[in-house]
């Protein structure tokens, strides 16, 4: 008798080319078949009108524990991944201390387990400390599980330093992932740099402080043959580098946030810091530019950024609060967007959210293959619900989506074949 | 508390009024500058009402004229500045505002550098006015509701005119409320600057913009200087140096006499002679400037007034 059988769901598995209504049943906490079951199940769940697919992978998440506790903490933050579906939450290394050395790394990845609710797959820091001046033991770092490197939260600024991470991280195959900007153009700014940011007498971050990093960081890539992914892309010039560098045959990779494609920088006209974010919202014609790199695959990866603040760091005025958004419980639905507007066909959207993570950073998870851990998420795509940030797993209350309707709801989620998230509960 | 009048719950922006609205302020204003030239410059308009000038930023000049124009409608007026006060410990802009509407003022007077400030707060403070006298580089109403009052006294009916604003309008907040108002009550601006002193798609805001001084001054009719803040010198480069601005976007008596004799000018304080503006200029006949402070006290009246001056609901 096999543990449990999820039966009549549409399963899309994008790492095997599978989109059909069947059965996927599991055994001692892994995919035991995909297809057409036949016998009896200990526990059977019906899929009917549900899309059945791996559990979500987000590559770019910030727990603030160590260190921050009050704003999220692994817990919590694992909590608000199953809620949203996602079973594998690369965490960025901006913790305090920073994830930079082996300790670290082995300490929160201890500390997800003893949660139980998803994998966590630390990001170790680039340079020491996140200060930009010297590398750290990358080698360490991955042998104790780091998957990438990034001092996300920061750019690597130092162009010769990001040279020396480039060079060094691509003699073992490791992936740099930068967050692009050049604070020399950014410095002081809280908002898109354009017409909104005028209006409201902010200072701007110009679109050029993300266009030029990236600009340079794709020189040093071509020298280095290294692996570089552009974190949480916003604007039109960015994506037209890295398709351009693709076509040149770089090793250069990117991901978007739902945010970036969903959203513009109208959403702070009326000073809401729960809009304010780094890179900020940008103008409609970057949104359509990263829907259409989404689209045409220059953009592979969706990957929500998530970035719990409390509340204190919010309320005090656009250009005095902390930059940053929560997105866990909000990146399917805002996603399926992308599907309803017909932008991306179902099986390519999921596939942004699973299997190509999973394919760039080398995870094990992010399919539905025979024998792989039974990391599921299952979901309604049409149920409407309304966001209420009271009601977020996350401890972060800062979403700009307070109040609206979402389409699209996680109704199971399953973790090693055990469902920790089923219709609205965490099942511990 | 008191009905407001003109329909004004809080003064934010002057973005966010009618020309019905800015009509009846500065005529309320023009009322108010009677009390200010009596031997006893007092009315009991305001009496009974508290007003709390809240100055997180330096502001000598708009303190005082919020203060006098309490104080001459018989309000109780309380002054707080930033440097004596408890945000110096530590607490938040949202507790103090906080703090200080729970001792029930009828109006909170607000500058601050961030600009959207009192819109921040009055999602909080549900029965304090709050009345915006700088915020950031996002607006300064009282300032252009001054500067409306002072034209419509020196030069009558400004529709059709053109103001020409000259300098920093990066980082002005009086720049942004001209636009703003030229929009609403049909008078053009043109910006002169370069353009490390201009913001993002200024042009949006419907006015010419120049970087030529000398071109922009035909057809001008109110040469409007801004003040060049010499304190942001040190660090950044908007320009090289204090002589070439001068030279280059200073009013001297040459240009002043280009724009032609109607022109007048203006300038919303504090002066730095011989940089935006020459010292024979500012003295001249054409000087608009000190009117601009008088006419402040009687418009901030009128605002106050807008806010808590009308008859209390019982």
């Amino acid at each position: 008798m096999t543990d449990i059988l999820i039966t009549n769901g549409r399963v899309i598995d994008p790492a095997n080319q599978v989109d059909e209504v069947c059965d996927v049943w599991i055994e001692s906490g892994k995919v035991a078949g995909v297809g057409k079951f036949d016998g009896a199940a200990k526990k059977t769940i019906d899929a009917k009108g549900l899309i059945v697919c791996p559990g979500l992978i987000d590559m770019h998440v910030h727990l603030r524990e160590p260190g921050e506790e009050w704003k999220e903490d692994i817990e919590s933050g694992s909590q608000a991944a199953v809620a949203g579906g996602i079973t594998t939450i690369c965490t960025m290394p901006n913790t305090e201390p920073c994830i930079d050395h082996a300790g670290i790394v082995l300490q929160v990845i201890a500390r997800a387990k003893e949660i139980g609710l998803c994998n966590l797959r630390p990001i170790g820091a680039v340079t020491r400390n996140l200060k930009g001046t010297e590398l750290t033991e990358m080698r360490e770092l991955s042998r104790s599980g780091a998957v990438a490197f990034s001092d996300d939260g920061k750019p690597v600024w130092h162009a010769g330093v990001m040279r020396k991470a480039l060079e060094y991280s691509s003699s073992f195959g490791y992936l740099i992932i930068q967050h692009a900007e050049e604070k020399q153009l950014t410095e002081g700014g809280s908002v898109n740099e354009g017409w909104v940011s005028t209006q409201l007498g902010v200072q701007g971050m110009p679109v050029e402080g993300e266009d030029s990093m990236i600009a340079r960081d794709i020189m040093l890539t071509r020298r280095a043959d290294a692996r570089y992914h552009v974190a949480h892309i916003s604007s039109k010039g960015a994506v037209e580098q890295v398709r351009l560098a693709q076509k040149q045959g770089l090793k250069v990779t990117t991901e978007a946030a739902p945010h970036h494609f969903a959203l513009t920088e109208d959403e702070v006209l009326n000073f809401n810091a729960d809009a304010k974010m780094s890179p900020p919202l940008r103008t409609e014609e970057d949104r359509l530019a990263v829907i259409e790199g989404l689209r045409d695959g220059t953009i592979e990866v969706i990957a929500t950024d998530h970035a719990p603040h409390h509340e204190d760091d919010k309320r005090c005025g656009l250009s005095c609060a902390a930059f940053g958004i929560v997105g866990l419980e909000t990146m399917l639905p805002v996603s399926l967007d992308l599907e309803r507007a017909g932008v991306l066909p179902m099986v390519d959207l999921i596939a942004k959210m699973t299997a190509n993570p999973a394919k760039l950073l080398n995870l094990p998870e992010g399919s539905l293959s025979q024998g792989n851990a039974a990391d599921i998420c299952i979901f309604d795509p049409n149920k409407q619900w309304m966001l209420d940030r009271e009601k977020l797993r996350s401890k972060g209350r800062n979403t700009p989506w307070h109040g609206r309707t979402m389409t699209g709801q996680v109704e199971y989620t399953l973790k090693d074949g055990r469902v920790v998230f089923e219709k609205g509960e965490i099942r511990v | 508390m008191p009905k407001p009048l003109f329909g004004l719950k809080h003064l934010f922006g002057i973005g966010d009024l009618s020309r019905e609205q800015i009509t009846s302020l500065v005529n309320l204003g023009d009322d108010f500058i009677d009390i200010n030239s009596r031997s006893i410059k007092k009315d009991a308009t305001l009496r009974g009402r508290t007003v709390i000038n809240l100055f997180f930023e330096n502001s000598t000049r708009t303190r005082t004229s919020f203060e006098i124009a309490g104080k001459r409608l018989s309000a109780d007026v309380i002054n707080i500045s930033a440097s004596t006060s408890a945000t110096k410990k530590g607490e938040s802009l949202l507790d103090t505002g906080q703090t200080l509407a729970a001792m029930q003022p009828h109006v909170l007077v607000i500058r601050h550098s961030v600009a959207g400030t009192c819109e921040f707060l009055s999602e909080f403070l549900e029965d304090t006015a709050l009345i915006n006298a700088g915020d950031g580089s996002h607006e300064h109403p009282t300032q252009i509701l001054t500067d409306l009052l002072t034209l419509k006294r020196s030069m009558g009916d400004i529709q059709g005119k053109t103001m020409t604003i000259v300098g920093d309008i990066a980082h002005s907040r009086v720049a942004r409320s001209h636009m703003l108002a030229a929009k609403i009550m049909g008078y053009n601006v043109r910006i002169v600057a370069p353009k490390t002193l201009l913001p993002a798609f200024v042009e949006n805001y419907g006015c010419e913009v120049f970087h030529d001084f000398d071109a922009a001054l035909k057809g001008t009719d109110i040469l409007y200087m801004l003040r060049v803040q010499t304190e942001r010198l040190t660090t950044n480069c908007y320009f090289p140096s204090i002589r070439e601005y001068h030279e280059t976007y200073g009013l001297n008596m040459k240009r002043l006499k280009a724009a032609g004799d109607h022109c007048m000018v203006m300038h919303p304080g504090p002066m730095n002679r011989g940089v935006e503006i020459a010292t024979d200029v500012a003295d001249s006949m054409k000087s608009l400037i000190l009117e601009q402070v008088e006419h402040g006290v009687a418009v901030r009246m009128a605002a106050l007034t807008a806010l808590c001056g009308g008859a209390t609901e019982e």
